[in-house]
């Protein structure tokens, strides 16, 4: 079966998107990149570092894996423009993954701010994927202003909690036009796969592969993950029932 | 001639392009942006953009990020 996953027309062989930081090493990195099968992968917009030897663009090259920039560290929709600006420069992609944050202990999207960036970046041509809160409204708000995606959180980025509102996510799936990524907060497989049975397109996560304690084998874990639970979703699930169904026919007992 | 680059002191020959000035810090032309005095320059004008005396540059680049 053809399980085709495009956004804004470009298809991608991998439900999975990684975030590369938290990473020990670019070694890590290049092997997590093998082992989830990705086809797109996060990184940040910093100051060069000339001390540095080896850049992240050299592994993620190697493996083809298309680069998503993010705005991770934005405060305010000026600055997450500017940011976005800037990673259309350096990378050469008017994709960006569109991070505005309220604080530094929440790291929760500041739904304004977040709302205000993605119209100006809509307008000034950016192909926008905004991580968002578990709110089907700024969801429906964000596609509105013309994102190609939605992302929203399963619950707060690195704290690897699952995700705290399935409901909303499911809301936010029923009603969406455009791709919906589960972003932020899975903790293991169970987390990726049951964001792929609720009907999310693809699941984008970071600290619970590259801070596990093996972070490959946890790449490997989340691909398995994903594609189970996609398979899941598309394969009809039973109904739940209160009182039980025998699997066995009762017709044909033996008189014992 | 002395410019600012990402906050420190950076001595630079005179009539240095930002083209240049990548190159000699990062050694490629990939995946860099440059901001100088505030304004971000294209990458089609780091060529023929010689630097000043005095002049602000922050060079940005992609790292590890979720």
């Amino acid at each position: 079966m053809d399980d085709v996953f495009s956004i804004a027309g470009v298809e991608l062989a991998s439900r999975l998107i990684l975030g590369t930081g938290g990473a020990p090493s670019l070694h890590v990195i290049d092997e997590t990149l093998a082992a989830s099968g990705t086809s797109m992968c996060t990184v940040a917009m910093r100051r060069v570092d000339p001390t540095t030897s080896g850049t992240i663009l050299d592994v993620i090259d190697r493996h083809g894996v298309r680069i998503l920039p993010n705005t991770a560290g934005c405060r305010t929709a000026r600055e997450a423009v500017r940011t976005a600006q800037l990673a259309r420069e350096a990378l050469e992609t008017d994709w960006v993954k569109l991070e505005v944050v309220a604080d530094e202990r929440t790291l929760l999207p500041d739904p304004i701010e977040l709302l205000d960036a993605a119209e100006s970046l809509v307008a000034q041509g950016f192909q926008v994927l905004p991580y968002t809160n578990d709110d089907p409204v700024l969801a429906r708000r964000l596609q509105q202003a013309g994102c190609v995606a939605v992302m929203p959180l399963g619950s707060p980025i690195g704290t690897g909690l699952g995700i705290s509102n399935p409901h909303n996510i499911e809301m936010i799936v029923a009603e969406a036009s455009v791709p919906v990524i589960l972003d932020a907060g899975i903790g293991t497989a169970s987390d990726a796969a049951l964001a792929m049975e609720l009907g999310c397109d693809a699941v984008l996560l970071a600290s619970a592969v590259t801070r596990a304690q093996d972070p490959v084998a946890m790449a490997e874990a989340m691909a398995l993950a994903v594609r189970a639970g996609r398979l899941a979703r598309t394969s009809g699930r039973i109904p739940k029932r209160f009182h039980a169904q025998a699997s066995s026919p009762t017709e044909g007992m033996a008189v014992l | 001639m002395t410019i600012e680059l990402n906050g420190q002191p950076h001595e630079v020959d005179d009539g240095t392009s930002i083209a240049e000035l990548i190159m000699s810090v990062t050694g490629s032309a990939r995946g860099s942006a440059a901001v100088v005095d505030g304004e971000i320059v294209p990458r089609s004008s780091w060529a023929s953009y010689e630097l000043r005396d005095g002049q602000s540059v922050e060079l940005i680049t992609a790292i590890q990020g979720g």
